[in-house]
């Protein structure tokens, strides 16, 4: 993208209700593979927005964008209203350099579908990590906040144990603690429950509706586990093709589909059940 | 299940006959020259043991030198900026793709025309540290790009310095990936080393020569060179690579 492109987009969101992030013509492609195509996207701060579609809907690429694990090749996003993928430069935005990605990847945690835990550190060490060696806090003080998130994710008994003696449930739940020990301000879920057994899925959606009912962080998730989307999303999007073909209310986008993919979509998922 | 104890019994066991064989075979061997293997070892038993510890500074010492140049070789193999790499891979190029011994004399007796003189000791572990290092940044490089991307990235994804990343999350399980190719690699060093007796470095292979220049007993001297070197490698490099895996897995409760 010229530089002139990125004069049409601002600085800085203002006004009244800056979204918590904010994707703005976002295009994404791999080779000649367009994986998004000028994505518009809003999500309101506390707001818990679910992202469903078919395989290769570009999905996970927009988390992974917003986690800056991925460039983007059009358009600006930005979190809280200042721009994540780029940094103001005199009157307009350049790419953001790695000091800029650092300062603004400190709102952003994600869990990922596999966990991703570092195995030569238990439980406690994979959430004190961050605190400590990224915020700066003393061991002490990491260590008090780490065990008061095992708590709440209920893994504070086994907080001694490495990943490997931990069951895909339990990863997922201490990878969820370690995410939030770094106090983000937005929450990506990419899949987390698609590599457990089904008799464990339970206590990881039970954690994410905790977070979602005591917590006021906004939250974007990749599911495919539609009645979990439908009982705890504020807002639910269809992706096709690296667009968002429909979205709406868990009510209206799954009571009522406008659109023929979306209903198409939809069936097929319930015929798989 | 633990393996170590019945494994212990067959090391001890594999040990005790090759020196049984080696006694019955020199003594034999030993009687037509009019000296059997006990006096042999009587008469030169100390110039043989003086000579193992020399192999044995020296291979410590050059794998100390070995894992330093590994480590930075292998993670300058990796930059993104392509002069610190290029440095890198010519540097391994240049030490993989030439004879040791001849790196050993262009160190001892090249360098010293361009000003750099070295005591003949320390030309023979920097020579023999400096090629194997080139060997082991390959196992380092291997090791750390073996380690799951998704590693990197939640590494990332807690906001870590990439040099943090690197230190605390990347290194910490290459070093457990890369413990048994290092094991072989150090053996590699060890019979390496014999090379420095080329440059009259006192260790067990120049004791051996020596012995035998004087003795004629060819096969008394290298036979029990030969097998100070086996059992150097076989029983103390292996059983501490071994150890040390097992407990860097223990500390990972991977055990
Ligand atoms: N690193 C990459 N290189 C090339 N193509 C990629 C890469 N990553 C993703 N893709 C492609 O981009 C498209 C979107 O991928 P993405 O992972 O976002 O899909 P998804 O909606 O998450 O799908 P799924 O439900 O299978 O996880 C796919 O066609 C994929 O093959
Ligand atoms: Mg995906």
């Amino acid at each position: 993208m010229t530089t002139e492109d990125l004069l049409t987009f601002p600085l800085a969101l203002q006004g009244d209700h800056v979204p918590m992030v904010s994707f703005r013509q976002v295009s994404k492609s791999y080779g000649s593979l367009t994986v998004l195509d000028s994505l518009d996207l809003d999500v309101a701060e506390g707001e818990m927005v679910t992202i469903i579609g078919p395989s290769g809907s570009g999905k996970t690429t927009v988390l992974r964008m917003l986690m800056t694990l991925e460039t983007i090749d059009g358009g600006v996003i930005y979190i809280d209203g200042r721009p994540l993928t780029h940094m103001p430069k005199g009157i307009g935005l350049v790419a953001a350099n790695s000091r800029h990605l650092r300062k603004m990847r400190s709102n952003i945690g994600m869990c990922f579908q596999h966990f991703n835990l570092f195995p030569h550190m238990t439980a406690l060490e994979n959430c004190m990590e961050g605190p400590v060696n990224v915020l700066g806090l003393s061991k002490k003080e990491a260590r008090e906040r780490s065990e008061q998130l095992l708590a709440m994710v209920g893994m504070v008994d086994k907080r001694h144990q490495h990943p490997s003696c931990l069951s895909g449930g339990q990863q997922q739940r201490v990878a969820i603690a370690r995410a939030l020990a770094m106090r983000p301000k937005v929450m990506l879920f990419d899949e987390v429950t698609s590599a457990l057994d089904p008799e464990v899925i339970g206590e990881v959606t039970n954690v994410i509706r905790k977070l979602v009912a005591e917590h006021n962080l906004t939250m974007l998730m990749v599911t495919h586990q539609m009645g979990f989307a439908k009982d705890i999303s504020d807002r639910v999007c269809f992706f096709y093709g690296g667009r968002i073909e429909e979205q709406g209310t868990p009510e209206e986008l799954f009571g009522n589909p406008k659109r023929e993919r979306t209903q198409q979509f939809l069936r097929a998922v319930k015929e798989a059940v | 299940m633990d393996l170590r104890e019945p494994i212990d019994h067959r090391v001890a066991g594999r040990a005790s006959l090759a020196l049984y064989l080696q006694v019955r075979i020199f003594s034999k061997l030993g009687k037509d020259h009019g000296m059997s293997y006990f006096e042999f070892i009587a008469k030169y038993g100390d110039r043989i043991l003086s000579g193992t510890l020399v192999s044995m500074m020296l291979t410590i010492l050059a794998a100390i030198l070995a894992i330093a140049i590994a480590v930075a070789a292998g993670l300058m193999r990796m930059s993104p900026n392509p002069l610190v790499r290029g440095i890198a891979t010519l540097y391994i190029e240049i030490f993989r793709g030439t004879s040791l011994l001849v790196q050993l004399y262009w160190i001892f007796f090249v360098l010293p025309l361009f000003g750099i003189t070295l005591e003949k000791f320390t030309a023979g572990f920097i020579a023999v540290g400096m090629n194997l290092g080139a060997y082991g940044s390959e196992v380092v490089r291997g090791a750390i790009l073996s380690v799951p991307r998704g590693q990197w990235e939640a590494a990332l994804a807690l906001n870590m310095s990439s040099g943090k990343r690197m230190l605390r999350v990347i290194l910490p399980q290459a070093l457990l990936i890369m413990l048994p190719p290092w094991g072989n690699l150090l053996i590699e060093l060890l019979k390496g080393t014999a090379l420095v007796a080329l440059i009259a470095v006192a260790d067990l292979t120049f004791q051996a020569k020596q012995i035998n220049a004087t003795t004629y007993l060819s096969a008394q001297s290298f036979g029990t060179a030969l097998i100070v070197y086996y059992i150097v490698a076989r029983f103390v490099i292996t059983p501490s690579m071994r150890w040390l895996e097992g407990y860097m897995k223990r500390k990972m409760g991977r055990a």
